[in-house]
């Protein structure tokens, strides 16, 4: 019979069906991070239990970690803490662990793929929404909570019903400056943010198959602002030249039959999906965010929505909220809007390719006299890569701020926060209130329309720029 | 766990589409190693002025509903952000059952997690329980019978069998999973055979 991609790998991890169809499922590689995980080590060290399967398990501190000099230790005593705790834990429990000054450390879903711990027809888990990340290698990822956390940390298995399917298909070429990011923005403003619930989403079509591996990992990263918990990207030969040496990748004999079964798993051609959405690529434009949820997105040429041309009262009246808080008014022009902080990072767009984008925008410029901005790579490896690369120069000669990776701005955890009222063009993934700080007011956008805004201190047309 | 089997009180509504979990907890209150006195941190930027003080206005900081079990609310509850703190700032101000047009899926999970009930009903009837909210007027959840009571009204509810049985009798999950240790280990062996790279 006919299967998805997504159901090839569900079928592949069922270890027990109930007559239901509730399945328990095998979990082939559990991400853990300091935020998320110390209730439930916790729970099984109350239960006198151990962690069953410590090699498919990876764990690193982002969240909290400050992204200045490191040697100066963690100020805040409460995060300090949470990553002592995770420190205490990863030794007592036996798991692999990259500690803050070990250069492969970095955001959870930029190492995973990094290190090649993330591979195709796996099972990933991470207690972290953004988890959907992983699917662009076509592992079925997804987000749990901290009581899964630990159910999967003592069984190495999850109980789960199987999602629907519904399969986005994004064809013909992208417009020029027209970004991976832009593909996920359009397409939540699309199908709003619980338009996927319920689904895995599988993304299709040759503006998908175009993308680099980074471009693919940005839209499955964004999955979950659709209300999707997974996204899934058919593995093909890109996928594989990107994982092949990877330190945690098959090797030799292995490394065949892993391909070998690799090459069987996209969705076959008569596969029926629950939902089929086509989008062109050409309709597609770089978009910003103007108020406080994913879906409320626009293309640059947009101007404000005005809240008496939506009829629904509960959708007008988040409306009025948003342009409250976010302090616009209805019929400004987007590239009117001024900034004061432009923030490249997170595990949406902080890959070495995010910030070779950026720095080719910002190279020989400077920013806007009123604009802080900073870079905050993903991971170790990546600003290493970086600096190679001589992109820190660019950014550091255009007035950014270069900073050591974690999680950062994209939701404040550490030291980095916006003030209330500020206002910041930011590559991250989530615009609600409060994310970036209390009262602060986010715009999302690709990492070249960031670096651009940063040079104008407007949100700006990378188009005309 | 504790067990569900029946709730009674003057829901609390929040009438709000798409809150987040960075609006039902936000970030300052995960640095915590604990599970328990979340409810400091609950809805906190809607709760409490910039010093700190709470708003009276609030409806958890008003009579009567500072005692409410129930938490009556807007589509798409609880997107955003995994944290499982989110229930657990819920459950630690007391808040049992949340009934909403719908959820995100990973919320929905933690709430069974935490012997919370999510209930999902159509938008009318979500109305009805709203005004009741508002009229300070009683409702009663029978989980038992899928049963939503207010006043002469009785709307029924869906509920995975599954997990009402484990809402019912508090059962935690890992002591089930457990019971299907040897699945698992001749999951394993042949897993290793096959995909030994794994
Ligand atoms: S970068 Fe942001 S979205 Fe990604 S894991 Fe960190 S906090 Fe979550």
């Amino acid at each position: 019979m006919s299967q998805t991609l997504f159901e090839k790998i569900w079928n592949a991890h069922i270890v027990h069906k109930a007559s239901d169809g509730t399945c328990l499922i095998y979990i082939d590689r559990h991400l853990v991070h300091e935020v998320t995980s110390p209730q439930a080590f916790e729970g099984l060290r109350m239960a006198g239990r151990k962690v069953r399967n410590v090699g498919a398990t990876l764990a690193v501190a982002d969240h909290n970690v400050p992204t200045t000099n490191r040697a100066l230790g963690i100020k805040d005593p409460e995060s300090r803490l949470q990553i002592e705790t995770l420190e205490e834990n990863v030794k007592a429990f036996g798991i692999t662990y990259f500690g803050m000054g070990d250069v492969r450390q970095g955001i959870v879903h930029i190492i995973g793929p990094e290190q090649g711990f993330t591979q195709p027809g796996m099972t990933i888990v991470c207690g972290d929404s953004h988890t959907s990340t992983h699917g662009a290698f076509g592992a079925l990822a997804f987000g749990i909570g901290t009581s899964e956390v630990e159910h999967v940390l003592a069984t190495q298995t999850l109980i789960q019903k199987p999602a629907k399917t519904m399969r986005i298909t994004v064809d013909g070429d992208l417009p020029e400056f027209v970004t991976a990011k832009d593909i996920a923005l359009h397409l939540i403003g699309l199908i709003g943010t619980s338009g996927g619930t319920g689904y895995v989403i599988e993304y299709a079509g040759s503006a998908i198959r175009n993308l680099s591996m980074e471009g693919r990992m940005t839209i499955c990263n964004m999955t979950i602002e659709a209300g999707a918990r997974a996204g899934l990207i058919a593995p093909d030969d890109k996928t594989f030249d990107y994982i092949k040496d990877r330190p945690m990748a098959p090797q030799g004999a292995d490394w065949d039959k892993a391909v070998a079964w690799w090459k069987s798993l996209p969705t076959d051609d008569d596969a029926i999906f629950d939902q089929d959405i086509h989008i062109e690529a050409n309709d597609i434009a770089p978009s910003v965010t103007w108020g406080t949820s994913p879906q409320d997105v626009l293309p640059i040429t947009g101007v404000i929505p005005n809240p008496d041309d939506v009829s629904d009262p509960n959708k007008r009246a988040s409306m009025i909220r948003a342009l409250d808080y976010m302090g616009l008014v209805s019929g400004t022009k987007l590239t009117d809007v001024v900034i004061d902080k432009v923030f490249i990072g997170s595990c949406t767009n902080a890959r070495i390719e995010d910030l070779r984008a950026a720095a080719k925008i910002v190279e020989g410029k400077k920013i806007a006299s009123h604009v802080q901005a900073m870079v905050v790579p993903g991971s170790g490896l990546v600003k290493a890569q970086a600096e190679q690369e001589g992109l820190d120069h660019v950014f550091l000669e255009a007035g950014f701020e270069w900073r050591e990776p974690g999680c950062s701005l994209c939701l404040g955890m550490n030291e980095d926060r916006l003030n209330a009222g500020e206002r910041c063009a930011s590559t991250s993934n989530r615009n609600f209130e409060g994310r970036q700080g209390r009262g602060a007011r986010t715009h999302l956008l690709s990492p070249a329309m960031a670096a651009a805004a940063a040079i104008t201190g407007k949100l700006t047309d990378i188009r005309e720029f | 766990m504790q067990a569900f089997v029946k709730l009674t009180s003057i829901p609390a509504a929040l009438p709000l589409i798409n809150i987040d979990t960075d609006m039902i907890i936000p970030k300052q209150f995960l640095r915590t190693i604990k599970r328990t006195g979340l409810s400091a941190g609950l809805f906190y930027e809607m709760r409490f002025d910039e010093q700190g003080n709470p708003k009276s206005d609030f409806v958890l900081h008003r009579e009567p509903y500072t005692k409410s079990t129930i938490l009556v609310t807007g589509d798409n509850f609880g997107c955003g952000s995994s944290r499982e703190h989110a229930p657990w700032a819920l459950l630690d101000f007391g808040i049992r059952c949340i009934i909403a047009p719908s959820y995100s899926d990973i919320f929905f999970n933690n709430c069974f997690k935490n012997g919370i009930l999510p209930i999902s009903i159509p938008q009318a009837q979500l109305d009805e329980l709203t005004a009741a909210a508002e009229e300070k007027r009683e409702i009663t959840i029978d989980l038992e019978q899928q049963k939503i009571v207010c006043g002469n009204s009785v709307y029924t509810f869906d509920i995975d069998p599954f997990r009402k049985h484990c809402l019912m009798n508090g059962l935690d999950d890992i002591g089930l999973t457990l019971e299907k240790e040897s699945l698992i280990t001749s999951y394993e062996q042949t897993r290793a055979q096959d995909k030994p790279w794994l």
